[in-house]
């Protein structure tokens, strides 16, 4: 296991230098002078000077690289070019609402697509997997942005059920804040419900025909203490590592539900940079992306760790 | 009495599989139905700069939101008085554009990459880092870095959306080549002195096709949404170029005034998307029919 | 050997078909058994002959897409077509199963002790703390050292051997009237599977459980079992007290068997195995003729034309369903 847990934080921190290489490449590909970039409004001759010299853009390339690893881990993501506020602070308000966002979807998903996966497995060939099925069709070709319009149009705007935009943050009146965002977090939700269902249900469906569920009704266990005890514990290992692989997914749709919801996060302040050419704001966005993905894959392999045994003791992957 | 033919040993008669996989894609209605679907729907792309009734810069503003049923424009017109069937039409080509584009730059950079890191084992670490690191950049994360590199086109977004799939591509290449290299046929060849190349162009490649294509029709679609995304948010194609997504976004400014505007271009994406899953589903059943289930 | 005491089990003209894609296939025609309390029958017969799902048919296994028809008694309560909560009271506490591959038998995530504790918690309603200890003495039982630590590891901890005593130890929990073992040697080492038999042999002789084995191995039989019964294309086509089998086998496909598999002093030396040419058929509908005779040395125009009743030749236990039965003999290695 520790060997297990060795290898894959190498290849983490292995993945996390090469994307910061990779974003900071891309700065350097920006068009135009990059501290002409970073300048924001005051363009005098000085302050480019002293730009350049607080960047380190008259050092060597290493040399730069190496400042500009530091200043990124020391939280320093410049200043913004609009706003003049420094993106640091401009993430701390940001970044919670797309982590209640992009939770609230992951466990809205999970409890539709394992729910639906499982029953379609157990009710092979009956209506109940058709229906399944079909929804999970539905749910992985449908826009999800398209689907919040709708639902704003025809939700929140007719009937007055749900704010159409706008947001109250946890702290301030958890209620009125669930309000507002539970239905961005099922539009948003959907479409990794419809992965989650098909891989669950194909993976019960392998387990259900394994010889070790032979083995619990030959013991004579319960139906349902065959599916949850024996089927579905083995499936959720495919869960888990599907919700790993969809988290890409599920940052690109946050982007695009803030935008329709206008949710004050991490996603609108981005679409918001790249209009505004608010170049400081977009690489810490990207940078911070990468880093959350690869930083969360890890825990994700943790937790394989915790639910697969084989991991957890040999350290072989199964 | 009468005896069952047992089928022995799998034979690789490339002819009679295709022909099996065929009739069974012809017993499929759901796979007759999408795959209609999806040339009625290609062939309008193809021949709609022909046969769409208006141009698609045409304005009329003196007949702006008119709703669908509208004498003259089936489906209305939208805020510059544009004709919506007309743009609908050109829109879905741009959509099919896109999604056959990305999918040809994710085969492309993804098969060899795939067939390298499954055949030779040196490669494998390597390879999969570069997957990790691809993975790292969600696609409308990329399609940002590269609007503010490049500034945001079509071309821009087709490519964004293609690096997104490369890892997909990978994996599944990759996994097939494992499967194939242990297989004898592929022994035999190595036995007999054939080249790395020669055996990787001629046994292994050939024999991956059928997962690549089933690959193909499921980012096909990833690709079409990802495309009504990325124009939707301003960081695809860009107006007046007609497009879904900018169909979406002005709908979705002018709500208020035509809340039918929000429903067709829609529909339509979500009809292309789903014809071709479907489609992919019943392909992936029918060159497979033990993993009937997936 | 054979005991004169009423029957365990008693299973009577079962028959199973499945349908499939391209046609109903009959897996087991008109299959009779009985097991004596205490009694190690043998079922041997080649792969596909129907004796695994005459096994999985007992307590109800099979998918619910099979036909079943005929009678299965257990201490004379009927099992074909018994209610699914009835069926599961048996499964486990009357009729415990053991499988051939140990390794995907066993559930990879969950302990050993909480496999076998299972068992325990659903029949005999044990906390979970009672069936873990009662699990620890399951395991001394089937012959693992240290038990006590064995307890809480998990499947893959273990070889393939000590996998199979797991299951078999699970098999025995609740201490069941019969035990099913199918296959239960094949996919282990041969030295391993010498301890393995021991093991049932030692239950049997220990808590008097009627054994079921079935293999395709006649050296598994010859070793363990006290009546054997052959099986060729759902039926069966002998059944005889193991060493009167072995001496005289009856059937033309026995004396095929057995000339296919090497037997010590026998084969020693020059004398080559001789194969049965030709395959077990898939059969979609049974024939009313000897489904061997495609295959047989000695068939016929009758053995085409009817099928052989299982008829006592020599004495009353030693059955065959031939037309041409071989002589009574000592059988001579067939050349």
């Amino acid at each position: 296991m520790a060997r297990y847990l060795l290898t894959r934080a190498w290849q983490s921190a292995l993945t996390l230098l090469l994307s910061t290489i990779v974003v900071f490449v891309g700065v350097r590909a920006l068009p135009g002078d990059p501290a002409l970039a970073l300048a924001g409004e005051d363009r005098s001759p000085e302050a480019l000077e002293a730009i350049r010299r607080h960047y380190g853009l008259d050092q060597p390339l290493p040399v730069q690289f190496a400042q500009y690893v530091e200043r990124m881990a020391q939280g320093d993501f410049g200043v913004s070019i609009r706003t003049g506020t420094p993106v640091s602070s401009m993430l701390t308000t940001a970044l919670p609402v797309t982590v209640e966002l992009s939770v609230l979807a992951i466990l809205i998903a999970s409890a539709l697509g394992v729910g639906a996966g499982v029953l379609a497995a157990v009710r092979r060939g009956r209506p109940a997997e058709w229906l399944a099925n079909g929804l999970a069709l539905v749910g992985l070709s449908v826009p999800h942005f398209w689907l919040g319009l709708l639902a704003i149009l025809y939700l929140s705007v007719a009937t007055g059920l749900f704010p159409a935009s706008g947001f109250v943050p946890i702290l301030e009146d958890p209620v009125d804040n669930l309000h507002h965002i539970i239905l961005p977090a099922v539009i948003l939700g959907t479409g990794l419900a419809a992965i989650i269902m098909r891989q669950t249900r194909s993976a019960m469906l392998d387990s259900l025909s394994s010889d070790y569920v032979r083995t619990a009704k030959a013991k004579g266990l319960r139906p349902r203490a065959v599916i949850t005890r024996h089927a579905l514990r083995n499936s959720l290992i495919v869960v888990v590592t599907v919700v790993g692989l969809q988290l890409g997914g599920l940052i690109s749709g946050a982007v695009v539900t803030e935008q329709i919801f206008g949710l004050p996060g991490f996603g609108k302040m981005t679409i918001d940079a790249v209009f505004q050419r608010d170049y400081p704001v977009i690489q810490a966005v990207v940078l911070l992306t990468a880093t959350a993905y690869i930083v969360i894959n890890f825990f994700v392999d943790l937790l394989y760790s915790v639910i697969d045994p084989r991991i957890r003791v040999t350290g072989d992957p199964a | 009495m009468t005896v069952l033919t047992v089928p022995m040993a799998e034979t690789t008669v490339s002819v009679t599989r295709r022909a099996r996989v065929l009739r069974r894609l012809r017993r499929n209605p759901l796979a007759v139905v999408s795959f209609v679907v999806l040339a009625l729907a290609a062939a309008t792309a193809l021949l709609s700069p022909w046969i769409a009734p208006y141009s698609v810069d045409q304005t009329d503003f003196a007949r702006t939101f008119a709703p669908p049923g509208t004498p003259g424009h089936v489906l209305g017109t939208d805020d510059l008085g544009r004709d919506v069937l007309s743009r609908i039409m050109l829109g879905a080509r741009a959509s099919l554009q896109v999604g056959l584009l990305a999918v040809a730059t994710s085969l492309v950079i993804g098969v060899p990459l795939g067939l390298a890191a499954g055949y030779f084992r040196a490669w494998d670490a390597v390879i999969s880092r570069f997957t990790d690191l691809l993975l790292a950049f969600p696609f409308l994360i990329m399609a940002v870095g590269l609007a503010a590199i490049r500034g945001a086109s079509l071309g821009n977004a087709a490519v964004a959306i293609g690096i997104a799939q490369i890892p997909g591509v990978i994996r599944v290449v990759r996994s097939d080549t494992l499967r194939l290299k242990s297989l004898d046929f592929v022994a035999a060849a190595v036995v007999d002195g054939a080249s790395d190349l020669w055996v990787l162009a001629r046994h292994i490649l050939p024999n991956a096709t059928s997962v690549i294509l089933v690959q193909a029709t499921v980012a096909i679609p990833a690709a079409i949404l990802g495309e009504a995304v990325l124009s939707f948010l301003g960081l695809g194609i860009q107006p007046p170029a007609p497009s879904l997504g900018t169909m979406l976004a002005t709908a979705q400014q002018f709500a208020a005034r035509a809340p039918w505007a929000a429903v067709l271009p829609g529909v339509v994406i979500m009809g292309l998307a789903l014809a071709f899953n479907v489609f992919g589903d019943a392909l992936r059943d029918a060159l497979d029919p033990k993993e009937d289930r997936r | 050997m054979t005991t004169p005491s009423a029957p365990v089990l008693e299973i009577r003209d079962l028959s199973v078909s499945f349908p499939t894609e391209t046609g109903t296939v009959s897996a087991v025609d008109g299959v009779s058994l009985d097991l004596a309390p205490g009694e190690i029958v043998g079922m041997v017969g080649e792969s596909g002959c129907g004796k695994s799902v005459t096994a999985m048919s007992i307590a109800g296994l099979l998918p619910g897409s099979a036909r079943i028809t005929g009678s299965v008694r257990l201490d004379g309560a009927e099992l074909v077509g018994a209610r699914e909560s009835a069926l599961r009271r048996v499964r486990g506490q009357e009729i415990a199963y053991i499988f051939q591959e140990p390794m995907t038998s066993l559930n990879p995530v969950l302990t050993v002790g909480r496999q076998i504790g299972e068992v325990l918690q659903v029949h005999e309603r044990m906390s979970r703390r009672a069936a873990r200890a009662r699990a620890v003495e399951l395991l001394t039982l089937v012959g693992i050292p240290s038990a006590a630590q064995r307890v809480d590891t998990y499947p893959h901890q273990l070889s393939g051997g000590m996998r199979q005593r797991v299951m078999i130890a699970m098999a025995v929990a609740c201490g069941p009237k019969v035990l099913v073992a199918d296959e239960p040697t094949t996919a282990l080492d041969v030295t391993v599977q010498a301890g393995i038999l021991q093991v049932l042999r030692d239950l049997r002789d220990r808590l008097g459980t009627s054994i079921l084995i079935i293999t395709h191995d006649l050296g598994v039989i010859a070793d363990i079992a006290d009546r054997v019964v052959v099986m060729y294309a759902g039926r069966v086509v002998e059944r005889a007290p193991v060493d009167d089998l072995f001496a005289r086998p009856r059937h033309r496909y026995t004396a095929g068997l057995l000339s296919a598999s090497p037997q010590p002093g026998r084969h020693a030396g020059t004398d080559r195995l001789t194969e049965i040419p030709g395959l077990v058929p898939v059969l979609s509908t049974q024939p009313d003729a000897c489904t061997f005779a495609d295959r047989c040395p000695a068939a016929d125009a009758t053995c085409r034309d009817a099928a052989p009743p299982l008829e006592g030749i020599g004495g009353t236990d030693h059955v065959a369903a031939c037309w041409h039965p071989c002589s009574t003999a000592p059988q001579e290695a067939t050349r």
